[in-house]
């Protein structure tokens, strides 16, 4: 299948990194999670509720939705916080790029792990700057949060274009869709990974050892 | 084809058609079913084993076929069709597939909504302005947005009887900050919900009228309603709360006015709406009073920090000799203090001396009013005291000479001559005396009068 691949690129302050990536990844997010199913006999399901909040960034003048999920949330700004430890610890360039990857597990018989077959891809590039005192802190505030209005809209307007969606699954097949650990939601599937480019511009990337991985586990 | 059928002959015909179509329609039906058919043999017919065939007659189908029929018969140029159709599951999850559609166009709107510029003003509405809301049907009205208005394709969604489309349109261009233009600009928003599936349509009873959300707005319509007459004439404060832009008078206030302190039902706003009030709104006395009462309600500085202000009341503009620390009891009258004052009766008029008991006790009091520094003339400014100035109506300070300035320059013309009683009761008596003289000059030049009204007409 093709997998869909997107890209968002953002220019913020040190301060707003967290925000500005929790904002966006939280609203693929949104648009990518169901409630819980829950399976009756003659294989129907019914679907939970999603409920929604609101959140006000403190460094960017920016309010975004997100799913009520503290679980979710948890696991969202941890991924964000590695990210931007690796970032911070790269060096002064302060570019990278951290990717939300929506996958499918495909049954692989033994010996053969099963296979992660990414169905769309969003990578979010980060530039960092510095910026000299508050007057100009002030107006990132508000021009990053109009850029991330416009990410927003980018977004939407991807994701009522895409026609794939993986099919609902039976009760059998539900964890190779979705991800069923939450107790709240269900998003499908996904990985965060990231990439850090440094001042070479090379990327050392987690995503070669992936790879390398990936390959090894074929 | 025999014409002259005896009569039997047809009916028999007839009769025979009428059951070969019962039949037919049997066989195909059940040559649908899905099941392998299975009838016996038997040598001796019974009445209903029409055409020497044994064929079961499956009620429901006989039913349907004789609904069909209604009563006639297959016949030239009618002819009678049984259809055979596929309907697949897919139909079933159509309606599963439209649903989660349209559960992720509605997240879609979320994320949308906070997104476009009404957001921001929503969240900070208030006393200045509220946002309001119109549902219509019919023809979209974009003509409110203005110039330049952006449109968002929230998203399509597909279903059997039409697309449902999403889309929003919002102003952009926001630079009047006027209440009363902002009161007027009702929808900033507009979702254009267009669908072609009536099956969904609630019946078209469309609400008009603006309604309100938020904040009670009628409070404050009254205040402006009943204030509109004066203006906020006191000069800019110096002082700005850290952390807040522009001063916020906080701290002890005196509810100055008899009337205004009906308007004590106030909503809460935090401090940071009070200088948007302060600065939007054309009204300054009881809007401000109203301000400041919340303003101490509201999360105050640290008593520590110099600087809250102890204000009293707005004057009308162009009234002179503004006075200050005026407590409940020394005004008898409502609206008493936009009465004009002179300087002669100064020493009887409770306004303009006030009692001094309010004024000593502010501890702080003494302290802003050094730091006094903004006075345009060397007028009785003691004690009048400062508070952030924005004029209504006038855009940021970007120019050097603009309506903030002008104000401040011009805030206290000296009175009018007219207006001071003695001046004018000598000249009332004087007009009186002269009206005689005054009448005759008139009576003579008359002629002079009607040739000047001639020309104007």
């Amino acid at each position: 299948m093709n997998c869909r691949s997107e890209v968002l690129e953002v220019s913020v302050e040190g301060r707003q990194v967290d925000e500005a990536i929790l904002a966006l990844l939280h609203t693929i997010l949104l648009h990518r999670s169901t409630g819980k199913f829950h399976y009756k006999k003659e294989g129907t399901y019914s679907i939970g509720t999603v409920g929604t909040q609101d959140i006000d960034c403190d460094f960017i003048d920016f309010t975004f939705v997100r799913v009520s999920s503290e679980e979710l949330d948890r696991a969202i700004r941890k991924a964000v916080g590695e990210f931007k430890e690796a970032l911070s610890n790269s060096g002064s360039d302060g570019m990278g790029q951290i990717s939300l990857e929506f996958y499918q597990k495909k049954k692989s018989r033994w010996p053969f792990s099963d296979e992660c077959i990414p169905w769309e891809v969003w990578s979010i590039k980060v530039n960092v700057v510095n910026l000299a005192n508050e007057q100009e802190r002030q107006i990132c505030r508000e021009k990053v949060g109009e850029k991330l209005g416009e990410k927003v809209i980018n977004i939407v307007e991807v994701i009522n274009r895409h026609e794939y969606l993986p099919k609902m699954p039976t009760q059998s097949e539900v964890d190779n869709v979705f991800d069923t650990s939450l107790k709240d939601v269900q998003p499908y599937l996904y990985k965060i990974t990231y990439q850090i480019t440094d001042s070479l511009g090379t990327s050392v990337s987690t995503t070669v050892r992936r790879l390398i991985k990936d390959t090894l586990a074929l | 084809m025999e014409n002259d059928l005896s009569p039997q002959d047809k009916k028999d015909l007839d009769k025979f058609i009428k059951f070969f179509a019962l039949k037919t329609v049997q066989v195909i039906v059940q040559a649908r079913l899905g099941e392998k058919i299975c009838t016996r043999s038997s040598s001796s017919p019974t009445g209903s084993d029409w055409f020497n065939l044994a064929i079961k007659d499956i009620p429901e189908v006989t039913h349907e076929a004789k609904k069909a029929l209604a009563g006639q018969l297959p016949g030239i140029g009618r002819s009678m069709c049984v259809e055979i159709s596929l309907k697949t599951s897919e139909d079933i999850k159509v309606s599963y597939t439209v649903y989660n559609r349209l559960s992720l166009l509605l997240k879609s709107l979320l994320a949308i909504t906070r997104v476009t510029p009404a957001y921001k003003l929503s969240r900070k509405q208030g006393h200045d302005y509220v946002i309001l809301y119109r549902i219509y049907f019919g023809e979209v009205q974009l003509a409110g947005l203005g110039e330049g208005f952006q449109t968002v394709r929230v998203g399509l969604v597909g279903t059997p009887t039409g697309t449902i489309t999403l889309s929003c349109a919002y102003r952009t261009n926001l630079a009047f900050m006027s209440a009363r233009q902002i009161e007027r600009t009702m929808p900033i928003m507009g979702i254009i919900i267009d669908h072609f599936n009536v099956g969904h349509m609630h019946p078209c009873n469309y609400r008009a009228a603006g309604e309100e959300e938020g904040v009670p707005y009628p409070v404050l319509e009254d205040s402006q309603e009943v204030c509109t007459t004066s203006f906020s004439t006191s000069p800019p404060s110096q002082m700005v709360i850290p952390g807040k832009e522009g001063g916020v008078p906080q701290g002890p206030l005196q509810p100055c006015h008899g009337a205004l302190a009906e308007h004590g039902r106030l909503p809460s706003c935090p401090p940071a709406d009070a200088t948007h009030r302060l600065s939007a709104t054309p009204s300054g006395g009881s809007e401000d009073t109203e301000t400041l009462s919340q303003s101490s309600e509201a999360k105050s500085s640290s008593p520590s920090e110099a600087l809250e202000t102890t204000f009293s009341r707005k004057v009308g503009a162009f009234v002179n000799k503004p006075s200050t620390q005026v407590t409940t009891t020394s005004l008898d009258l409502p609206f008493a203090a936009f009465a004009t004052r002179n300087f002669d009766l100064e020493e009887n008029d409770p306004m303009v001396r006030p009692p001094d008991s309010p004024t000593p006790d502010s501890p702080l009091h003494g302290s802003l009013n050094s730091e006094d520094s903004i006075d345009s003339g060397g007028q009785h400014q003691d004690d009048f005291v400062m508070v952030d100035f924005k004029p209504a109506f006038s855009k940021d300070d970007l120019l050097p000479m603009d309506l903030g300035t002008f104000y401040r320059e011009f805030q206290n013309p000296p009175q009018l001559s007219s207006l001071s009683i003695d001046v004018s009761a000598q000249s009332m008596a004087e007009d009186l005396d002269s009206l005689p003289e005054k009448l005759a000059i008139y009576e003579r030049n008359i002629d002079e009068f009607d040739a000047f009204v001639d020309t104007l007409q």
